[in-house]
């Protein structure tokens, strides 16, 4: 077996030891232990990867095992890694360890909720190394389903209507989705031979232009669902804000990258031609996504929905950036995926640690904080400059590269847009510093505030996590930036073509 | 002179230790921990200063050292953020201005933050603005810049809002923030611009000013103008944020809610230069490609010292009043640049400027310091809680006359001989424009000491505690900056700062120091009756010139303008409605999906009612419709 399967293998091994854990300590071993090996296993494979890269290993994925599944159909288990999968697969353990700790003292059955959590990683790993069309839906599929428990059954406020919401509209990107992938599978075979549902395959073959103006816009659409995209973005505020803290995490944090990582690697990988064609229209879409989002975050009074206006607006930036069809601005769109993921995670960590304290995560009814819990202020702090992209942070490497990189293009539509997106910088600093000037500055709002604590261990154990993984990433981004960079070479030359 | 790169880490390792151990401190040993550091890195500086204009020259100009350039970032084959270090003379100034003010201020704060919650915090504050506006300087690539450019905002945001349970100083800390990095957008989009057209962040390969991709730029024009004047156009909005210069000044007056010492350091010896220091890195390029954005830099200069001259001369905040000056006199600085040439005489504005940065510095630290000392004494902001302080606090007194003399022009003090450059050169540049900084001037010697008479002279006023000398800590960095002071001027300032680098030997014009001298003592007379004594000229002049000392004192309404356009523009009408519209619009059409769904599958279940009388009912219709349907078509 290919030891990429572990990052499967593990979360199954872990849901069999919840299974049979009889008590918290039993379930918090099995969880500590699980999502510790899966971030031990990620960090050694970006190590092995970058030392096969540097021993002068061109091949475009690497480890790669194929094992047939399903002959009639042509359906393998296919897995591989190039540098932005072991990208994602490094921000998917980080998020998944850290969200371990941060629902450490889960009280309402926290044996199912450790299961679905680790069905849903299970989804995203599997995810990340799939190179099989079906084998990535069908991971896909797995990922959004224990959404709909996880919000349902733990979340608050009004959890039935945002679970519903949330599942909903991501089944139908996902029926757009299935339809592209449908569409892609069989016109595969441009030269006679077999149907394949292998992405290194299809690339090779050039799927009709008529094909692809018809599947590439539903591909898109379909993973732009997940990644936030105007006007599908809706499911986002209301599923947050009733989720708890580390399926929050989770969710902004990775499976939202699902939605770029798929346009990226399925719609644009596949069908260049289109991507060329159609881009603007979507360009058009993640512009207004990226100032929309920041200019509804400046007035709403909730915390997570500040927060999840602000992915919108982020993860707008994402696809914008992918859709600039060039490297360097394609580069900025996998930072800023791995930098937004640790950002709202630890923003997410935070807003729910807070709300654990003060039940109300409405801004008016706090303020002073910074007196009370200086630790989580601080740390709010930090995540709020992270995401105004402060340099020495995350934020900053990632907007800075995409910036660059969509600059690069140089018709006036190109060059509107991107100035129109530079402008979030503006906008973000507004609705952060507002937050942090009403909840953690001022005086004390609410007297009975005074006697809450600050963060207990594990708590500060996953915060500390974060911070040090986006600090890592602001201050040396180099490595990462070219690892990402030099993967993303296969499908600027697919669009060169 | 690779130990440049401690001048540098030094404070950032003390950030850093004392931003994570700080707590467990005494707040003294935070103190002297910063302060020993910052002390080591200002020795550094000195010896790096000392180094750098003792080697010899290569013909005739001092070479530009490049100790250390690491990659840090690559964005394409040609563009890459590098960090390192770059000693040229206007870098090597500005590390020894930068370092002796932050070094005065740490000493100073030891006194005037004495007792302060938080002593250790804004230590580890004051060393990450040093370290961040250190690195500035030093870049070697306008990327570089940028970044340590966001950190001093950053670090400004933190130190305004120091005070973080006053509601004023956090609205002045967000202000700050907010409007310098509305301002910022222009920078990086200037810098985009730029690097697209020239292939390179790196300050040298753009200054050289034989890079082919920049003279085959210079004919690509957008909208009429050329499009390295757009972004060098764009640079000098950042600039003009950074510096307070109008209508983007706002935010410095507000920024005087941060600690006195913090007001010195950042508002007005160190960051507010900034954008100074920006167009003076590059010079060459706006000298070779934007020649008329240059000009433009200098009216807006020359427009805001005016406007600031005038707020200034009415406001009663002592703080405020100095605060209006820095804007002014950086407004001095800009007409320096703008009416600039390139080279020897015609390059006088250049070396001015960059003097005058220098000796302002020091004299306006001074101020401030000054200025933190009467508050510490007094406990009040307001003039009117001052006066006949000059025996209580004889130090502070001196000192700050020295200052006051500095900035309005009288020899033999610093402020006179860079001043006075400027004038000259705005002279050469047209009369009127020399005539109208030379009002600039007369308004500055007259606000600055109307501001001295009401605090050391004029009426006294009562105080719970009778005013007290501040101590040792306090006075010393006073005195030793007022010392500085006396003597900057005579440093041959054109030997190590020119615009091509070429030696330039400063010598006085006797036409315009005459003048500006002589204007400056009738202003300082005109003071002197106003306000040594209680006088009811000031009064009688403020009711006949009603509507200008109204509209003066509120500022000229730029600040409610400001308010309308945030409260009521952004807020009221784009956030709110976008988000109004986000929830009922477009949420609403998914609502409305699901409920329409929903309704439907209400209205048709009856179908599957399982009656069977039903389903006979609607069986026999059907097969009657389809069979008339095939009979009769």
């Amino acid at each position: 077996m290919n030891f990429l399967s572990l990052f499967v293998a593990i979360p199954l091994l872990m849901m069999l030891g919840l299974f049979i854990a009889r008590n918290m300590t039993q379930i918090r071993t099995v969880m500590a232990t699980g999502s510790a090996l899966l971030l031990i296993l990620a960090s050694v494979l970006t190590c092995i990867y970058l030392s096969e890269r540097s021993a002068g290993n061109t091949a475009e994925m690497l480890f790669m095992a194929d094992t047939l599944w399903y002959a009639p159909l042509n359906i393998h288990y296919a897995v591989g890694v190039d540098g932005i999968s072991v990208a994602m697969l490094l921000l998917s353990a980080i998020i998944v360890f850290t969200g371990t700790f941060a629902s450490w003292r889960m009280a309402v059955l926290p044996k199912e909720y450790f299961m679905w959590f680790c069905l849903l990683s299970l989804g995203v790993f599997g995810f990340f190394i799939s190179i099989d069309l079906f084998t990535m839906f069908m991971f896909y599929e797995i990922a959004l389903i224990p959404m709909y428990l996880l919000i349902g059954v733990w979340g608050s406020g009004r959890k039935e209507y945002a679970a519903m919401k949330l599942t909903l509209m991501l089944m139908g990107g996902s029926a757009l989705l299935l339809i592209g992938i449908l569409g892609i599978y069989f016109n595969s075979d441009a030269q006679g031979g077999p149907l394949t549902m292998n992405l290194l395959q299809i690339a090779q073959v050039n799927i009709p232009i008529e094909a692809q103006r018809i599947f590439f816009p539903l591909t898109f659409l379909g993973f732009g669902v997940l990644g936030a995209l105007f006007p599908f973005h809706t499911w986002s505020p209301d599923g947050h804000a009733s989720a708890p803290t580390a399926v929050s995490m989770l969710h902004a944090g990775v499976l939202m990258k699902l939605g770029g990582y798929g346009c990226f690697r399925v719609a644009i990988y596949l069908m260049p031609e289109a991507a060329h064609e159609l881009s603007w229209i979507f360009i058009i879409l993640t512009s207004i996504s990226v100032v929309y989002g920041a200019f509804s975050a400046i007035v709403q009074k909730d915390l997570k929905y500040i927060n999840a206006y602000s992915s919108v607006s982020h993860c707008g930036l994402v696809l914008f950036a992918i859709l600039m069809l060039n490297q360097t601005a394609m580069t900025g769109a996998v930072l800023q995926m791995l930098s937004h993921g640790l950002m709202t995670a630890l923003f997410f960590a935070l807003i729910g640690m807070i709300y654990g304290r003060t039940h109300t995560r409405n801004i008016d009814e706090m303020g002073g904080l910074m007196k009370i819990m200086p630790f989580l202020s601080v740390c709010y702090i930090i995540a709020g400059l992270a995401n105004l992209g402060l340099p020495g942070l995350s934020g900053f490497v990632a907007e800075m590269t995409i910036f660059v990189g969509s600059f690069q293009n140089t018709d006036l539509f190109h060059r509107v847009v991107t100035i129109l997106a530079c402008t979030s910088i503006v906008i973000t600093a507004v609705y952060i510093l507002r937050v942090v000037g009403k909840l953690l500055y001022g005086k004390v709002v609410n007297e009975h505030h005074r006697k809450l604590t600050d963060a207990t261990w594990d708590e500060r154990f996953a915060v500390i996590c974060l911070i040090f993984a986006i600090a890592g990433l602001g201050l040396a981004p180099l490595w990462m930036s070219d690892m990402i960079s030099g993967s993303v070479l296969p499908v600027i030359s697919q669009l060169m073509n | 002179m690779e130990y440049t790169i401690f001048i540098i880490l030094l404070p950032l390792f003390m950030f850093l230790f004392l931003g994570l151990a700080g707590n467990k401190m005494k707040p003294v040993s935070a103190g002297i921990l910063g302060t020993a550091s910052l002390a080591t890195s200002a020795l550094l500086s000195y010896s790096t200063a000392w180094q750098y204009f003792t080697t010899p020259r290569i013909e005739g100009v001092f070479p530009a050292v490049t100790p250390i350039n690491i990659e840090w970032l690559r964005f394409t084959e040609h563009l890459h953020i590098d960090l390192g270090i770059l000693l040229d003379p206007i870098s090597v100034m500005m590390l020894v201005v930068i370092t002796t003010v932050s070094l005065m201020v740490h000493i100073y704060s030891f006194g005037y933050m004495h007792g302060e919650k938080g002593f250790q915090r804004y230590y580890a504050f004051l060393s990450l603005f040093t370290f961040s506006m250190l690195g500035l300087v030093v870049a070697t690539n306008i990327f570089q810049m940028y970044i340590f450019w966001e950190l001093v905002g950053v670090s400004s945001y933190l130190l305004i809002g120091f005070y973080y349970t006053k509601p004023a100083a956090i609205a002045a800390s967000k202000k700050a923030f907010i409007v310098t990095r509305f301002a910022d957008l222009g920078f990086l989009i200037g810098i985009l611009v730029l690097s697209f057209y020239s292939k390179t962040f790196n300050f040298e390969a753009l200054c050289s000013g034989d890079l082919p991709t920049l003279s085959a730029a210079a004919g690509q024009t957008f909208m009429g103008c050329s499009v390295l004047a757009w972004g060098l156009g764009l640079c000098f909005v950042g600039g003009a944020g950074k510096s307070a210069m109008f209508p983007l000044h706002i935010w410095l007056p507000d920024a005087m809610e941060g600690p006195t010492p913090v007001s010195a350091l950042i508002h007005a010896a160190t960051m507010v230069v900034a954008g100074v220091y920006l167009v003076a890195r590059m010079f060459p390029l706006y000298i070779d490609y934007a020649p008329n954005v240059l000009v433009w830099i200098g009216y807006i200069g020359a427009f805001t010292s005016l406007y600031a001259a005038i707020v200034a001369c009415v406001q009663t905040d002592i703080k405020r009043v100095l605060a209006f000056s820095t804007i002014s006199q950086i407004g001095f600085m800009f007409v320096g640049l703008g009416v600039s040439g390139m080279g020897g005489h015609h390059g006088l504005g250049y070396m001015a400027a960059m003097f005058h940065l220098f000796t302002h510095a020091m004299f306006k630290a001074l101020l401030f310091l000054g200025a933190g000392a009467i508050i510490h004494a007094v406990h009040s902001n307001e003039m009117k809680d001052m006066g006949q302080l000059r025996r209580q606090l004889p130090i502070t007194h001196i000192t700050f006359l020295i200052a006051c003399l500095a900035i309005s022009g009288i020899p033999p003090f610093s402020g006179f001989f860079s001043k006075d450059e400027i004038l000259a050169a705005a002279f050469q540049f047209s009369p009127v424009m020399g005539w109208f900084m030379s009002f600039v001037a007369a308004l500055t010697a007259f606000y600055m000491f109307r501001l001295y008479y009401n605090i050391f002279w004029g009426k006294a006023s009562k105080h719970e505690h009778t005013p007290h000398e501040a101590p040792a800590s306090m006075t010393t960095p006073l005195i030793i900056l007022a010392a500085i002071t006396c003597v900057a001027g005579f440093i041959p300032f054109g030997e190590f700062v020119s615009s091509n680098g070429q030696p330039y030997i400063i010598h006085i014009d006797s036409t315009v120091a005459i003048t500006s001298v002589v204007i400056a003592l009738i202003s300082i007379s005109i003071a002197t009756i106003f306000y040594r004594k209680t006088s009811v000229i000031p009064e009688r002049l403020a009711r006949t010139f009603h509507g200008l000392y109204t509209a003066a004192s509120h500022r000229f309404y730029i600040d409610e303008v400001y308010l309308f356009i945030t409260k009521n523009i952004i807020f009221k009408h784009i956030s709110a409605p976008i988000a109004w519209f986000d929830r009922h619009i477009i949420d609403g059409a998914m609502n409305l999906l699901a409920t329409g769904t929903q309704k439907t599958a209400y209205a048709i279940r009856g179908f599957q009612s399982g009656q069977i009388q039903q389903y006979a009912w609607v069986f026999l219709v059907g097969t009657l419709l389809i069979i008339s349907l095939l009979l009769f078509i």
